[in-house]
């Protein structure tokens, strides 16, 4: 049964208060028509007795007072899906953007989904290939993690994300990844700069798009991850595809949240960000994964822009907090002209012990990893002391190091935008490195590796 | 059954009216979805209600169902190796019945209905019993045998019991008092929020050793204490707690996923199982039960899986077992309690968290300790409590981090500077303490070894002097030490290195006895020892540093159990080493060639610089 009022009572910011209402339910979707005749969507946030408070996704310009109509439609938002979404463009809510016929649905489904339940994951643990080899060789993607890039404004993160998408590939299997991307008040010159790679690499038809951006209405974002997640579990859960999610800019995400809590009157949280900013991310990023017995898998990458460069910013945090690990792209590395400026140091895959080693990557991987860290820990560590002492300060042996971490730099963190390493020529290069410095100082390779890799040559 | 009214629906909190007659923490029902949902505030007839399962598509005018019980857990066999979700409902069973997805309004009990147990009594007709008193017992896995306990407020002879084959709704007993007969089953019910009784408090004077060094042997927490292990994201929280629900030396755990991510549960899923308890040898889960209420599931859920976690623990405690209990992370709980807070429009204190935050905090932690318990035979159980905090951005001035600070007795800060370093377990020695350590001296210098803390005072004081000198490095360099204090910073380098980072994924390194780690640590400081010796001999420092025996001391902590004397030996191989290089190398520096090393035996007027500045 639909309702529809004229009885608005109160117009703030991008809510609405629509009093005499019976039988509104929380969460439900609404449709307000402005005297204009321009159609707006919303849904409840909160009903008491009568009076319905409602979120209006494409903002309140327009609305009146007097002569709107909102109509309750009695379920909750959803979305129709179908494995023909695949090389659409959609707008932020999910309605096709491309010009392109509406799709026609195979299920309607609610875009909150419902929680997956934790007996019924599948731990990730298949080695995902990006052929950088500072993700391959350092912090190791895994299918079905979440792993987000923090980065900052005027950083390459929309050059690195493209690159995964570009390359990553389950060694020794043929499937494809589809991709899912969610962007979320990005500019036009950015989204296009992720359509030309797409359409380049003739990934475009493995793609569904959803574009929210800067110039459109800001409450709709917050729908934006759900819509393409809701998408996304559906081809990877129903269809069994593997889907590798984007989500651009969190940053932005978070922003729309903040403005509907402000304009609720909550009491804000940090920086005035909501308190339940935590859940509200986690109801999203928790999303992805692998589940028992399903072909498919979701694997997470949300890119979001670090206020400051501050990674104690709220979103970066409750991310960081959610996510498992982190990909951290370093200013100082990047005026260093070193390129994807990964900070190795800061960033980490909580989940790559489970996806390196004997018949994933190699069996030296894990030591060499070790190695690597510490060596280039090292070299930092002597850079410093030269910057205050001088480099003639330093001991034979942290002249070394200092050189490695140069090196390290160069040649191992820094490559093309089109290189694509496999993850032997990553691990060979991590080893030609070591062979700078001294074989004593490999105390975090067993010996059996070091004979066998360090030595040869 | 008595009804209201919905009047509001606002996120998890729903008020309603005609609730006359309920009382506070009450579960209702709500709407024909038959959500779970506890009374959290009453005035007049109005309730407000926090609802455990996902509300939307709830509006006004819908249903209230009152139950008039509080919100309990169902205890018995069966607990061990369940899954529950915050308020009990095995997620597993959920799964077989309701796919991958978890839906609302499921109805399941917590304790398996149709599996029956063998009960075997332990008093017989005739005997008089209270509450508490042990009148029987189920093997319910291999390591644990489960007491059946007569349920507070009963009491009498025993007028019936027979051993056999039961369901844990079946009749095993029969109690007569003058007024009435009492029939017990296993399975009693206990309000999740009202601590168990228990007969006497005792003083913690026993170590929960954990496997891990930095913490067994700096930083101990005892059986029936509580600690806490605040840091930023990343910094190693559940990483330290699954070591601790594999490793510590507990006779049951109970594992709470407050709010955190779903692949960790997966995690303790999938390895539990497979993994040896180092004692008895038999698999960790078999001792294990878990509470998943993971970030995405509903948040009201989160606040009650604490309570639903220690109410277990403590029913474990009352059979007189060493239980563990870890809370992953009590942060998330706080921010739920902080969330329904302000759906109640209540006043707010610091960061919006609400003014009862740390009255909640200290009387979770309170639920822990060392007892005696209700009943014969006489039984001593402790309940140690382990709880990570998650402060936003790490920052340690975080209400949750200082409400649990002003209760537990050990901290352990986690550091990202020491994680960023790959540095693990990144408990920093220098801000962490433990206020257990003297209280249990006596019992570990007595088991392990006499000098037990002894040495482990020793390798805290060079560490501070480290970060000391590491001061003066930072200004000035490490040429302007004397080789005496560049000792000191070697000697500190192998207790981080070699003694405190300890590996959580590596087969071995990640569990250490206390023999192991007593031996490994004095090791770091045999050699420190002899070395200062060598040094003040006039054995050079360079030749110090590049002993080759240096590498095996790196080495112990690969060394399995078992193979204990490679270690020990060490000991003699110190000894050599040194007599080797004390012979040769006062002859080099006799013979001058050392000249390019600046080390050696300090001249007066090098001492004397140093003290003017
Ligand atoms: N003892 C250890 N040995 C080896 N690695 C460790 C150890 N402790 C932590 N780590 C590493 O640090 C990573 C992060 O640890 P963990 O997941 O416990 O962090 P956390 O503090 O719980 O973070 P969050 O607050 O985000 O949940 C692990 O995935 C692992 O790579
Ligand atoms: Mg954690």
């Amino acid at each position: 049964m639909i309702k529809e009022y004229s009885s608005i009572l109160d117009v703030s910011g991008p809510l609405l208060l629509v009093e005499g209402v019976a039988g509104a339910k929380y969460e439900e979707l609404v449709e307000i028509y402005t005297d204009a005749g321009e159609k707006k969507r919303g849904r409840v946030l909160e009903v008491d007795q009568d009076k319905a408070l409602v979120q209006i996704f494409e903002g309140s310009s327009g609305i009146d007072v007097q002569n709107c109509r909102v109509r309750f439609l009695g379920r909750t938002l959803h979305i129709g899906v179908s494995d023909d979404m695949l090389g659409r463009v959609f707008d932020g809510l999910g309605r096709p953007k491309d010009g392109g016929p509406d799709v026609i649905p195979e299920a309607l489904l609610d875009i909150n989904g419902a929680p997956i339940n934790p007996t019924a994951r599948d731990y990730p643990n298949e080695f995902i290939q990006t052929g950088i080899s500072s993700i391959d060789g350092i912090n190791t993607l895994v299918r079905g993690q979440k792993l987000p890039v923090f980065s900052g404004s005027g950083l390459p993160h929309n050059r690195v994300a493209a690159q995964i998408v570009r390359q990553s590939r389950v060694i020794g299997r043929e499937e494809q990844f589809a991709v899912v991307f969610g962007a979320m008040g990005i500019t036009f010159e950015e989204a296009n700069f992720f359509i030309q790679d797409f359409t380049r690499s003739g990934a475009l038809e493995r793609v569904v798009l959803f574009l929210n951006l800067a110039d459109d209405p800001a409450i709709e974002r917050v729908s934006t991850p759900r819509v393409a997640f809701t998408v996304a579990e559906y081809l990877a859960f129903e269809k069994g595809l593997h889907i590798l999610v984007v989500l651009s800019d969190m940053t932005n995400y978070a922003e729309a949240l903040r403005e509907i809590s402000a304009a609720r009157k909550e009491i804000p949280g940090r920086r005035g960000y909501p308190g339940y900013l935590y859940t509200d991310l986690a109801s999203v990023y928790e999303r992805s994964g692998r589940i028992k017995e399903k072909k498919g898998s979701i694997t997470l990458i949300p890119i979001l822009t670090m206020p400051e460069d501050d990674k104690t910013h709220p979103i970066p945090d409750l991310t960081g907090y959610i996510t498992e690990g982190q990909i951290i792209l370093s200013r100082s590395l990047y005026r260093k002209k070193v390129s994807p400026p990964v900070d190795v140091q800061q960033s980490l895959s909580r989940l790559k012990d489970k996806g390196i080693g004997k018949g994933k990557t190699r069996e030296d991987h894990a030591d060499l990893f070790n190695q690597l860290i510490a060596c280039y820990a090292r070299g930092k560590e002597a850079a410093e002391l030269s910057v205050i002492l001088g480099e003639a300060a330093l001991s034979d042996l942290d002249k070394i190091y200092l050189k490695f971490a140069q090196q390290y730099e160069e040649h191992y963190i820094s490559q093309g935008e089109n290189e694509n390493r496999t993850i032997e020529e990553t691990l060979d290069l991590g080893w030609k490195l070591l062979r700078m410095v001294p074989r004593s100082e490999m105390k975090r390779v067993r010996d059996a590796y070091l004979e066998k890799y360090y030595d040869k040559e | 059954m008595r009804k209201g009214e919905i009047t509001k629906v606002s996120g998890p909190l729903v008020v309603a009216r005609g609730m006359r007659g309920s009382k506070m923490y009450d579960v209702v029902r709500v709407s024909e979805e038959r959500l779970v949902g506890e009374i959290i505030g009453l005035s007049s007839d109005m309730a407000s209600i926090q609802v455990y399962e996902d509300t939307s598509g709830i509006g006004p005018g819908e249903i209230v169902y009152m139950t008039d019980q509080p919100l309990f857990v169902e205890l018995g066999p069966g607990l061990i190796e369940s899954i529950y979700d915050g308020i009990q409902r095995p997620l597993d069973i959920i799964r077989d019945q309701t796919g991958d997805n978890i839906s609302r309004g499921v109805e399941i009990p917590a304790l398996e209905r149709d599996k029956k147990w063998h009960f075997k009594p332990v008093v017989k007709k005739g005997d008089a019993v209270k509450s508490g008193d042990l009148i029987g017992e189920v093997k319910e896995t291999v390591l644990v045998t489960h007491s059946i306990m007569v349920p507070h407020g009963v009491e009498g002879t025993v007028s019936a019991i027979k051993e056999g084959e039961f369901l844990v709704t079946d009749t095993v007993c029969e109690i007569k008092s003058d007024k009435k007969v009492t029939s017990l089953t296993m399975m009693q019910i206990w309000p999740v929020r009202q601590p168990r009784p228990y007969r006497e408090r005792l003083a913690p004077s026993f170590m929960l050793s954990t496997g891990q060094r930095v913490v067994d042997m700096f930083f101990p927490i005892a059986k029936g204490g509580t600690a806490c292990c605040p840091g930023p994201f990343g910094t190693g929280k559940t990483v330290i707690q699954h070591q601790l629900a594999k490793w510590a030396e507990a006779e049951i755990i109970v594992y709470i996923g407050c709010g955190e991510r779903g692949n960790e549960m997966t995690d303790v899923l999938m390895e539990f199982p497979e993994l040896k308890d180092p004692r008895s040898g038999e698999p960790l889960m078999k001792r294990t039960v878990l509470i998943a209420n993971t970030s995405n599931m509903p948040v009201a859920a989160r606040e009650a899986s604490v309570y639903t976690g220690i109410t277990i623990a403590e029913y474990f405690r009352d059979m007189g077992y060493s239980v563990a209990v870890m809370a992953d992370s009590t942060s998330r709980w706080a921010e739920a309690m902080r969330e329904i807070s302000g759906r109640l429009e209540e006043m707010p204190g610091e960061e919006g968290y609400p003014a009862y935050l740390s009255a909640k905090v200290s009387s979770f932690y309170e639920r822990a300790g060392r007892v005696k318990a209700v009943g014969t035979p006489e039984r001593e159980g402790a309940l140690s409590v382990i709880g990570a905090v998650s402060p936003p951005g790490g920052d340690l001035s975080d209400p949750v981090v200082q409400a649990t600070l002003r209760v537990v007795k050990v901290f352990w800060s986690l550091e990202d500077r020491l994680a960023y370093q790959r540095h693990f377990p990144a408990i920093s020695w220098l801000n962490s303490y433990s206020l257990y350590i003297d209280d249990i001296a006596e019992h570990v210098n007595k088991d392990i070894a006499k000098d037990f803390t002894d040495i482990s005072k020793e390798a805290m004081k060079l560490l501070e002097q480290e970060a000391e000198l590491q001061e003066i490095v930072r200004l000035i360099g490490v040429d302007a030490l004397s080789p005496e204090d560049r000792l000191i910073l070697e000697g500190a380098r192998s207790i981080r290195e070699d003694f405190l980072h300890q590996n959580a994924f590596h087969e071995i390194d990640t569990y250490a006895s206390l023999t192991k780690q007593y031996n490994m640590l004095s090791i770091c400081l045999r050699y420190y020892h002899q070395a200062q010796e060598a040094l003040a001999r006039g054995v050079a420092f360079s030749d110090i540093v590049g002993m080759e025996v240096r590498e095996k001391i790196a080495r112990m902590k690969y060394q399995p159990e078992s193979d204990m004397e490679k270690i020990t030996s060490l000991n003699d191989e110190i000894d050599t080493a040194f007599k080797t290089l004390m012979s040769s190398g006062i002859q080099q520096e006799q013979a001058g060639e050392d000249a390019d090393v600046r080390e050696g035996i300090d001249t007066e007027s090098e001492k004397q610089a140093r003290s003017a500045t």
